[in-house]
């Protein structure tokens, strides 16, 4: 650029791009035929309007006005490519609509956002670079951001993302929403992955702190944007559900020395109401008139605890006959898990810790710390001090996430370590 | 239009009772149901009568019996399909009545 944009302009474009990069990007990919070409494209647009707003004045709408120019843009690039080589690449002019001009006026940019989804979350593609992509495309990460996230180098987070754009366009993975028949499956395949963002940043696997909360505010995003998108399905109501029922203990959990506050001990009044509030009126949504989903009994099991006044209270009946249904329907080790615990509550630590005992022989389990925790939990309610000191040593052994190791190590010393 | 090619695994055990057999009626339905989208494929013996030829870098070549991987599961046959993307050529690839399952790979088509 000749000049630098002033302040102003260049607030007003990172500002269009936080919020409508998704938008802006996927509106484009129909016309550019390709990720790369359309993120090209979108560069351009953004290089453009921060040459260009200082004189011409900033637009109503930012997010409509850069669309338009990167499709513009994308079609340049497009009409130059097929001159040169006589042939279209594969991605346009396979759809039944083409989504109209590039010229056109601004409120008529199609939301292309739900294609993108898909594509990006495609059962094709391994898992880690579903959610690259999820992050870099729908978020508008960088690659470096998507990399720190997941605490990787950015090469193997570049190389991992770059890998996944090449299979998409040498398999042809289609940039659409799937047909009737085929979206409950492949939807249940977006809400896992945007769970996993989620997760991942409300509970770290690694790294210094308990939780990233950049992480987290993503996962919470992304559900809100297939709330938009989607707004009559409950499965999305659901996921929405559980991650603002989820999320909003969020600022209890850890004290003011960034150290693990267990629900137990939380100060209940930290809690986001307004999130509980709004949290409970999708979790009715979803339940209504029907067999409740995966996301919608999770999010029933968060409700109990957010609307229960203290720890004391807490309905455990309730919440063993939720983790009941998920067992049925949804069976894995960690469900199992968190039902013994929620047995242990509801009719007797020594009821728990027996169910523990029978999951300790599963091997899916046995890097995951949350096991031998519980399990030492139970023994210390128990009076069994020696043998929780035990289970704490191989939950520590197994933990990476720095505050939760300090937890562990907390725990140990209250035992007289 | 893509090209896919799809490749046909099945228990090698299963592969050598099959040797001499001619195709099933399940595989002659496959072909009649998706004969638009065929563009070949065919059946093949047994991995015990495959021969690998590797290039040994030195300008020669190393001839050994047998596929390049041993496994429990063997290539039994290919078909060579024409799709309008990934989840038509993957539809397609569900019918195939193969004994393990297939793998589905784009194939690259010059510029």
């Amino acid at each position: 650029m000749p000049e630098a944009a002033s302040p102003e302009v260049a607030a007003v474009v990172a500002d269009a791009h936080r919020r409508e990069s998704a938008f802006v990007l996927a509106a484009t990919v129909r016309v550019a035929g390709s990720i790369d070409a359309a993120e090209e494209a979108v560069q351009e647009a953004y290089a453009s309007a921060l040459a260009t707003w200082g004189t011409s004045g900033i637009p109503r709408n930012p997010g409509a006005w850069l669309t338009v120019a990167a499709r513009r843009r994308a079609l340049d690039m497009q009409r130059r490519a097929a001159t040169a080589q006589r042939a279209l690449p594969k991605l346009l002019g396979r759809e039944d609509d083409d989504g109209g001009l590039p010229d056109m006026a601004p409120e008529e940019v199609p939301d292309d956002r739900l294609r993108l989804i898909f594509t990006c979350c495609h059962p094709a593609l391994a898992l880690d670079a579903r959610v690259a992509l999820t992050l870099r495309l729908l978020c508008g990460l960088s690659t470096a951001e998507v990399a720190r996230a997941f605490l990787v180098p950015e090469a193997t987070m570049a190389a991992r993302i770059t890998r996944a754009k090449k299979k998409i366009a040498a398999a042809n993975i289609p940039y659409r929403v799937p047909p009737a028949a085929e979206l409950p499956g492949r939807l249940d395949g977006v809400l896992s992955v945007v769970y996993l963002v989620y997760t991942t940043g409300h509970t770290a696997p690694s790294g210094a702190d308990l939780m990233r909360r950049d992480l987290a505010d993503r996962g919470l995003e992304l559900a809100r944007m297939l709330r938009v998108l989607l707004p009559g399905d409950r499965d999305v109501a659901g996921l929405l559900a559980l991650v603002l029922l989820t999320g909003a203990r969020r600022d209890a959990r850890v004290d003011d020395q960034h150290e693990v506050v267990l629900l137990e001990n939380q100060d209940r009044s930290k809690w986001d109401r307004q999130a509980i509030a709004e949290g409970v009126a999708l979790l009715r949504e979803s339940l209504a008139g029907r067999p409740p989903g995966r996301f919608a009994l999770m999010a029933a099991i968060a409700a109990v605890h957010d609307e229960s006044p203290s720890w004391l209270d807490t309905h455990w009946q309730e919440i063993l006959g939720l983790y009941d249904l998920l067992m049925d329907g949804w069976p894995s080790p960690v469900v199992r898990l968190n039902r013994a615990i929620a047995l242990g509550f509801a009719v007797g630590y020594a009821e728990g810790l027996a169910e523990l005992d029978v999951l300790g022989g599963d091997p899916q389990l046995a890097r995951y710390p949350y096991l031998a925790a519980a399990r030492g939990d139970f023994l210390v309610r128990l009076g069994r001090p020696e043998e929780a000191r035990v289970a704490f040593g191989e939950a520590l052994i197994i933990t990476d996430n720095d505050a939760e190791r300090r937890f562990l190590h907390g725990r140990l010393s209250a035992l007289g370590e | 239009m893509s090209k896919y090619l799809i490749l046909i695994y099945q228990a090698e055990a299963v592969a050598r009772q099959a040797e001499g057999e001619s195709i099933s009626a399940s595989y002659q339905e496959f072909q009649q149901r998706h004969g638009a989208s065929l563009l070949g494929g065919a059946a093949l013996h047994p991995s015990s009568t495959a021969t690998s030829v590797r290039r040994d870098g030195a300008g020669g070549f190393l001839v050994t019996d047998g596929p390049f991987a041993e496994s429990k599961e063997t290539l039994g046959g290919y078909y060579l399909i024409e799709a309008a993307d990934l989840d038509e050529a993957l539809e397609i690839a569900k019918e195939v009545p193969a004994g393990v399952g297939v793998e589905v790979w784009p194939v690259r088509v010059a510029n």
